[in-house]
């Protein structure tokens, strides 16, 4: 297997702000992306097809809910471990880092967070370790930007609940084994329900012919008169507050996970036009392409310096939601002008497989769009700072 | 039983290497240090054995100032049960061998890689067996534990040779000790912070070597194509401007 060449691009050390644990961290899920996502990642894109075997090994190195407490099988590791676990997992490709955001940020973040004790007890170790997949479901094909109007609903029927709807873009939705629902009760408050696999009424078809996001299973969720056990409510909490919580914590790990895309993309191309001549010169040498190349390193610079600041804070718990949503926001979009730009470094070659930056470009197409959009991120700035909501 | 892993801190083999004090000191500035990758090798087959049942401890070893800890927080992320580190920068082969004999005495069995991929000596396995007084066999790539003896493979020109020996034995390993190293897990590392990373004091004792100077290779030279067609030309090349024919 030819070892993959990759040089992390640190401009202004902000390796010096990491502990030497982080450090451990970090290079350690950057091997086995280079070992176990590298050398498959492309064949799975083109097959459109979700690397399932990835799951289990993702759940031995401890991706899935990192920051989960020991005892529910997580590692107990604070929000920086948990954003360089994503950036690593997203330079090998964005279909990686969301089944990890989507397990960790949608699936255990919740259960942990607003489950019964036999509910973590029974769900978390197992989605810890990869044996059992989880999906979350929110958006509804109706209702994307705007979840308070979902139509998904459930009715109280003394010994179960009967839950009706659908949910759409799911991540992970056909091979789910357990899913995080929310819907409306009868007083059309939200609330989170635990869905398994194999529910009567309960089905996951796959949404197939994406162009982004290739190597992961998107889906629907279809509940046709689900009667839902009791003890399947997440008990603490209730409003839109339970399912935002959860993107807040998703959105953070998109946030550090685009640099993974961002720096893959860079370090390709400047090796690249380091060694392709042009005019008997390489073409690092001519001004058009610095002038994208050190627009690049400015760029992830800035992002990585934004990521470790939000890592800060949510680790002292004082990261605002519009905080999050203007780091999401930013990363994203400059790691997709990233890809777009080294891809033009990389001339004709750059479109094909063997290079990974049309791989990340339209996977970022996705990244862009989902966990909120970009534009609805720009809103959430826009009412951050002058107190008017100019949503609807 | 118990097993001790010899780890050498050495620079990523993707660092640029300089060189200060006109050429006569390694410049470490910005290097990112790993574990010796045949030390990692040595340590991958030690938690196979232990795996197998019948290995009670394994210790890594070290001999280097505080800046060398992550790479033994590493190998304890790994699965050793616990580091020593000898505080005292490491100097020559013969230097390094001193300081480790004074810790390697308990020990049933002790892996060294074959070289560090820095200085590529080949030396302090085979210095520390003979200071030890144990038995050692170099350029192993096959070790297992049978009974109170160790079945040991090695690679000898042309083919292998297969070993019975008693300890405690130094095993100097070479590639194919394990077939690849293993990687930290999150919990792992979680689990390293709280195992024991003892820092002992130097022995006194004084190196055979100095460095007087480094020099780094001449650049390469650009490479010339040649079509495939024309195999006299390749001739000349080699035989007017290569000088090899």
């Amino acid at each position: 297997m030819p070892e993959v060449q990759y040089i992390h691009p640190d401009y202004f050390q902000v390796d010096e702000l990491l502990s030497d644990e982080h450090i451990l961290i970090r290079d350690s899920v950057r091997d086995w992306v280079n070992r176990r996502v590298k050398p498959i990642i492309n064949e799975a894109c083109q097959k459109h097809e979700f690397p399932l075997h990835l799951t289990k090994e993702l759940g031995e190195i401890g991706a899935f809910g990192p920051y989960i407490p020991e005892k529910y099988g997580g590692a107990g590791l604070d929000q920086i471990s948990y954003g360089l676990i994503m950036q690593e997992l997203e330079r090998g490709d964005s279909a990686i880092r969301s089944a990890a955001s989507v397990q960790s940020s949608l699936v255990m973040y919740p259960i942990y967070k607003y489950g019964s004790e036999e509910q973590r007890r029974k769900y978390l170790p197992l989605l810890a370790s990869g044996e059992k997949i989880g999906a979350f479901g929110l958006t509804e094909p109706n209702h994307g930007s705007d979840p308070g109007s979902m139509q998904t609903k459930f009715e109280d029927k003394g010994d179960h609940y009967l839950l009706n709807g659908a949910k759409m873009w799911i991540t992970n939705s056909p091979i789910a084994d357990v899913c995080v629902v929310w819907a409306k009760d009868e007083d059309k408050i939200v609330r989170g329900l635990l869905l398994e696999k194999g529910m009567q009424g309960f089905t996951a078809p796959e949404t197939l012919n994406k162009w982004s996001l290739r190597a992961s299973v998107t889906g629907e969720l279809v509940f046709d008169n689900v009667k839902v056990p009791k003890e399947n409510i997440l008990p603490g909490v209730k409003g839109l507050k339970g399912p935002l919580s959860c993107l807040n914590s998703a959105r953070y790990g998109i946030a550090w996970g685009v640099i993974g895309a961002a720096c893959d993309c860079y370090d390709t191309a400047l090796r690249y036009s380091l060694e392709r001549k042009q005019f008997s010169r390489p073409i690092a040498s001519f001004q058009l392409t610095q002038k994208k190349l050190s627009e690049m390193i400015t760029e992830i610079s800035k992002a990585q310096l934004l990521a470790w600041r939000l890592g800060t804070l949510r680790n002292n718990d004082k990261a605002t939601a519009a905080q999050i949503s203007m780091a999401k926001r930013n990363n994203v979009e400059i790691a997709l002008k990233i890809a777009r730009d080294s891809r033009q470094i990389l001339g004709a070659m750059g479109i094909t497989g063997d290079f990974p930056m049309m791989r990340h470009m339209m996977n970022l197409e996705s990244v862009i769009t989902y966990e909120g959009t970009h534009d609805i991120h720009l809103l959430i700035t826009g009412m951050d700072i002058t107190g008017i909501n100019a949503f609807a | 039983m118990k097993i001790l892993v010899l780890i050498s801190n050495v620079p990523d083999t993707t660092t640029k290497v300089r060189f200060t004090g006109d050429n006569t000191s390694f410049d470490d500035a910005g290097v990112q240090w790993i574990i010796n990758p045949w030390d990692e090798l040595a340590l991958t087959r030690a938690m196979e054995l232990k795996e197998a049942g019948g290995v009670d401890k394994i210790t890594v070893a070290n001999v280097g100032e505080k800046t060398t800890e992550p790479t033994l927080r590493k190998a304890l992320a790994v699965g050793a049960d616990d580091a020593i580190r000898v505080d005292v920068p490491a100097r020559d082969a013969y230097f390094v061998a001193r300081q480790l004999a004074e810790v390697a005495k308990d020990y049933d069995l002790i892996l060294a890689g074959i070289e560090a991929s820095d200085y590529n000596g080949n030396a302090v396995g085979g210095m520390l067996a003979e200071m030890l007084d144990f038995n050692s066999v170099s350029a192993v790539s096959g070790i297992s534990i049978d009974g109170d003896k160790f079945t040991v493979n090695r690679e000898i020109d042309g083919g292998s040779q297969l070993l019975s020996i008693t300890g405690p034995l130094v095993a100097i390993v070479q590639k194919g000790i394990a077939k690849e190293p293993r990687i930290p897990a999150m919990r792992g590392i979680m689990m390293a912070r709280k195992k024991p990373l003892n820092v002992v004091a130097a022995v006194d004792a004084h190196e055979k070597t100095s460095y007087v100077n480094y020099e780094l290779p001449a650049p390469k030279a650009a490479c010339k194509m040649v079509d495939e067609e024309n195999a006299k030309e390749l001739i000349t090349l080699l035989h007017e401007e290569a000088k090899v024919l």
